[in-house]
């Protein structure tokens, strides 16, 4: 549907912002993203699932990138990671795709209505957590590597 | 500045200059000038073979890249052969090109893969760890059985041995040793020579 193709469209503009396709002319990179279950945040989940399997198949990146969802309740806090009925009562939910070098934006989408300083607010908080995120890529590669 | 592509660990050798690369385990195989592979025939054009070698492109083979090969004797090459070459050309912007022969004209080792024996895949790292010098794999392996191996850079290995069952015992041994530690495989041969 459409959402889907929304959300294909946001993965592959952030993708392309950090692969480098130049050392590949002629040549299609598919990425197949399946939801095996959905409890909210879908989105940056994609987009970190999208990163991994990127870091996993070896392919030159110019940048790491990872998701954050944040949540804007009524009473005006800001909500990491929200599960599916913490998104239907929000005001707002964003979605930010942070990448690795200076925690740069590279996509964001909003649904639902927030002020300027609200919006600021998420992105800083969502910049923060990104590091979290792009620690957990570095000890998951530091496990592989040290199995062979 | 400096921007890093790839992931791995960072590693260094002292001699020389030094040098520092990027051990990273590719999925997919990138042609490379230099490197050792094994295609398959998929095609005959003319004068050019060919070969899939796994990489995005097929690779050109021509048929007077073989030794001994002119135009009035012409290498006795079908569809679905196997073939160990090297690259000549190997860059993002052209097809990959093949040839059986090195520089001085000899085949040395190179050429079509005779009949029989058994092609499966396996990871570039299991790949490298198995062409790199002191190789206690193949040393141990060969205390087995009697066999013959051709391995390509692109991830494919070929094992012929005198019997099917021993061919498929090998190519098993081959494929778990991505997984196995030392220890595991020394006893997994043990219980083979035993038996």
């Amino acid at each position: 549907g459409v959402l889907e193709r929304s959300r294909e469209q946001l993965l592959r503009q952030t993708c392309e912002a950090v692969v480098l396709g130049v050392l590949h002319p002629r040549t299609a990179i598919s990425l197949v993203l399946q939801v095996l279950s959905d409890a909210g945040s879908l989105l940056s989940c994609c987009l970190n699932a999208a990163c991994m399997a990127l870091l996993d198949a070896g392919l030159p990146l110019a940048a790491l990138f990872c998701g954050v969802t944040c949540a804007l309740q009524p009473d005006g806090t800001i909500l990491l990671d929200p599960t599916a009925r913490q998104e239907q009562e929000a005001r707002a939910i964003l979605t930010f795709a942070i990448s690795s070098s200076e925690r740069k934006v590279l996509m964001s989408t909003t649904k639902g209505s927030c002020s300027v300083e609200e919006m600021q607010q998420c992105l800083a908080a969502a910049q923060r957590a990104a590091t979290t995120i792009f620690q957990f890529y570095r000890d998951s590669v530091r496990r592989r590597y040290s199995k062979s | 500045g400096l921007l890093v592509t790839a992931c791995g660990l960072l590693r260094h050798r002292p001699g020389g200059g030094g040098a520092f690369w990027v051990d990273s385990q590719q999925k997919r195989y990138v042609p490379v000038k230099g490197d050792h592979v094994i295609g398959i025939v998929t095609a005959k054009a003319g004068d050019v073979f060919r070969l899939d070698v796994g990489g995005s492109e097929p690779a050109s083979l021509s048929y007077l890249a073989f030794e001994g090969a002119t135009k009035r004797n012409r290498p006795n090459v079908q569809v679905g052969d196997l073939i160990y070459g090297q690259f000549v050309v190997a860059n993002k912007d052209m097809e990959p090109e093949m040839v059986c022969i090195d520089s001085s004209g000899k085949s040395s080792g190179m050429g079509i893969i005779g009949q029989d024996g058994f092609l499966f895949k396996v990871s570039l790292g299991l790949i490298r760890k198995l062409l790199a010098p002191k190789c206690e794999i193949i040393q141990e392996l060969s205390q087995l059985y009697p066999f013959e191996l051709v391995i390509g850079m692109n991830g494919r290995i070929w094992v012929k041995a005198k019997t099917i069952q021993q061919t498929l015992i090998i190519v098993n041994i081959l494929e778990a040793c991505e997984y196995m530690t030392a220890e595991q495989r020394k006893q997994a041969l043990a219980k083979l020579s035993g038996n």
